[in-house]
């Protein structure tokens, strides 16, 4: 082979630009993995913002890299919490983990299947199907209530310990470690998705679907893949729920818990895979510290939250995070020993 | 010569417009082709047919023998037809650099993998450069699309297409709106492209026609109004009338 010129050298920095990690990200994950430790008598708190953040992150898949806007997320989490319940109810898949991959899967099975109605339409109809799906799958859960245990949820579920040896004890030490890791595992996997071939063409997709065609892209195939995998997430996040409270009911299913979701990820914005999580976090310590203050006002302050968000802009409120963004560009460069390249 | 892409009885219509009127059309494989015609002669909804973005009222459309009138549009991408558009087409939040690699990846079949971080095939990382530099995107290959200047994003709307490696490329007025500098950078591309490639070229400027073509076709009301050799065409008294009457129009 000869010698890349010059501009080859340069596209092969450039192009691993999206899977390079920033500095501020090492940050996040020695924060959060460093609350196991520091913040023992928040774990339960911990562990709910843990797989909100995952289901969060289910979202932005769909959302932030494929532009599918969706009212009825909750439907995969649902089946997944569903799914981890009974299994370890009837002694299916003892197993936590390996309990949790099927929940997943099977929520996936579900989203590939509704997916196909996902392709035609514009928002509003998006909008429309994906809520439609999950009234649906909570009058299912309700009607088929010998299963589910119909309205008054999913009673006797006993959990085993994970792997065999950590048992989700009552201060849910062992639950939030464990919530942790596999939000962090599964986000992994996104990360590296997106940084792919198929994570680009998504974003095509999203920004431009005419030309996406237009060079060759299978639209319906793409969007239908990002579907299934979201859905994938979003049993998984459901799972740890039903797991980590040996639990589970109708209101996995609830409009109201998609459209909270959408909110998190509105809080924390969508297209960079960590809005979902922090989004999470802001969203369920304001829930906490105002819940406690004020019980009855919780969706007052929600709503004028969402709506200082949309008029103000979250540019414009996270302005202040900007000294801290730049100092951690400048220490990245350095690190690199590299000006600004290009 | 063999038919490289060809129409027969193309119709379209929009409610009572007939905006393709059966049109049938050949064009040579290795063909230098422009179709020109006035504004709201139809020639952009004949290449809006011909790659599958609209649907034919009747009419067949055959790629070097197969029938494509029901294909995707992807497929026939897959089967060599590339098209690029009048109006910019391109990914607002993607580079240049992530633009061309996102092209060139999915021609060679690697654009489903979500495993491998982009960028790390062999070989690629060259391709997509060669195509920047004879754009001139280098300099801007990792500033987003959306924020370039209107030249820049012209020359990579042209730069996808030829990244696809096309054995048949749909032009429509790929200098529309450039400045001379950059116009030339265009034409050259283009004029360079290799001589089995059939180039169909939609212009409006004469002397670009005239230049590029060996070939013409001129459409007038959806219909094809009159074809032939260039030079043939360009002798043509009803022809400049055609263009006379629309620039009175206008
Ligand atoms: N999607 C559509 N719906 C309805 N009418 C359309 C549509 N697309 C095009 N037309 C009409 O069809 C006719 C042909 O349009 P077309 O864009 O193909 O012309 P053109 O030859 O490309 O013109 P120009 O030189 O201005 O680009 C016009 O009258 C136009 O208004
Ligand atoms: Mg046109």
């Amino acid at each position: 082979m000869t010698e890349p010129t010059p501009t080859a050298k340069l596209a092969a920095q450039g192009i691993l630009a999206r899977a390079r990690w920033h500095p501020l990200e090492f940050v996040f994950w020695i924060a959060a993995f460093s609350a196991i430790w520091l913040l023992p008598n928040k774990h339960l708190i911990l562990t709910e913002i843990a797989w909100l953040a995952l289901f969060a992150l289910s979202l932005d898949l769909i959302l932030g890299y494929a532009g599918i806007l969706s009212l009825g997320h909750a439907a995969f989490f649902g089946v997944g919490s569903y799914a981890a319940a009974l299994l370890a109810k009837h002694g299916i898949i003892t197993e936590p983990v390996l309990a949790l991959v099927a929940a997943g899967l099977i929520a996936a099975v579900v989203g590939f299947a509704t997916s196909f109605l996902m392709l035609r339409g514009a928002d509003l109809t998006r909008l429309m199907v994906s809520l439609g799906v999950a009234l649906v799958l909570r009058e299912l859960a309700n009607k088929f209530s010998d299963l589910t245990g119909g309205a008054d949820g999913l009673q006797g579920v006993t959990m085993e310990p994970i792997l065999g040896r950590f048992r989700f004890d009552m201060f849910g030490h062992n639950g939030f470690a464990y919530c942790l890791i596999v939000l962090f595992v599964l986000f992994l996997a996104a990360r590296r998705l997106m940084a792919s071939p198929f994570g680009l063409a998504l974003l095509s997709v999203k920004g431009n679907p005419l030309r996406a065609r237009a060079i060759g892209i299978n639209v319906d195939a793409r969007l239908v893949t990002i579907y299934t995998i979201a859905a994938f997430y979003a049993g998984v996040a459901g799972g740890l729920l039903a797991q980590t409270t040996a639990f589970s009911s109708l209101d996995v299913f609830s409009f109201d818990r998609s459209a909270d979701l959408l909110l998190v990820l509105i809080i924390g914005g969508t297209g960079y895979l960590y809005g979902g999580l922090i989004g999470a976090v802001i969203f369920k310590v304001m829930q906490d510290y105002l819940a406690v203050l004020t019980p009855q006002y919780w969706p007052f302050w929600i709503g004028l939250v969402l709506v200082v968000l949309v008029m103000v802009g979250r540019d414009r409120m996270l302005r202040w995070t900007e000294p801290v963004r730049t100092l951690a560009n400048r220490l990245d460069w350095r690190a690199k020993g590299q000006g600004q390249a290009s | 010569m063999t038919v490289a892409l060809e129409t027969t009885n193309l119709v379209k219509q929009f409610g009572g417009l007939t905006a393709t009127d059966n049109v049938s059309i050949q064009f040579e494989a290795g063909a230098r082709h422009a179709l020109i015609g006035p504004n709201g002669a139809g020639k952009t909804t004949l290449i809006n047919l011909l790659t599958g973005m609209l649907k034919p009222t009747s009419g067949r459309i055959i790629l070097n023998g197969v029938d494509i009138t029901d294909a995707s549009p992807q497929r026939r991408v897959r089967l060599g037809m590339v098209r690029t558009f009048q109006i910019n087409q391109l990914f607002p939040d993607l580079t240049p650099l992530e633009t061309v690699g996102l092209a060139i990846s999915e021609r060679r079949g690697d654009g489903a993998d979500f495993w491998r971080v982009a960028g790390t095939k062999p070989g690629l990382n060259q391709e997509i450069a060669d195509i920047l530099d004879r754009f001139r995107l280098a300099d801007v290959m990792n500033a987003k699309t959306s924020i370039l200047p209107y030249g820049k994003q012209r020359l990579l709307e042209i730069a996808v297409a030829i990244a696809c490696k096309p054995k048949v490329l749909l032009l429509d007025e790929p200098a529309a709106g450039v400045p001379d500098e950059e116009r030339h950078e265009i034409l050259s591309s283009i004029a360079a492209l290799p001589k089995d490639v059939t180039v169909v070229l939609i212009e409006h400027d004469m002397d670009i026609v005239f230049a590029f073509s060996e070939r013409i076709s001129v459409l007038v009301n959806g219909g094809v109004f009159t074809e032939g050799p260039a030079a043939e065409v360009a002798r043509d008294p009803r022809v400049k009338a055609v263009y006379l009457g629309e620039s009175l129009d206008a």
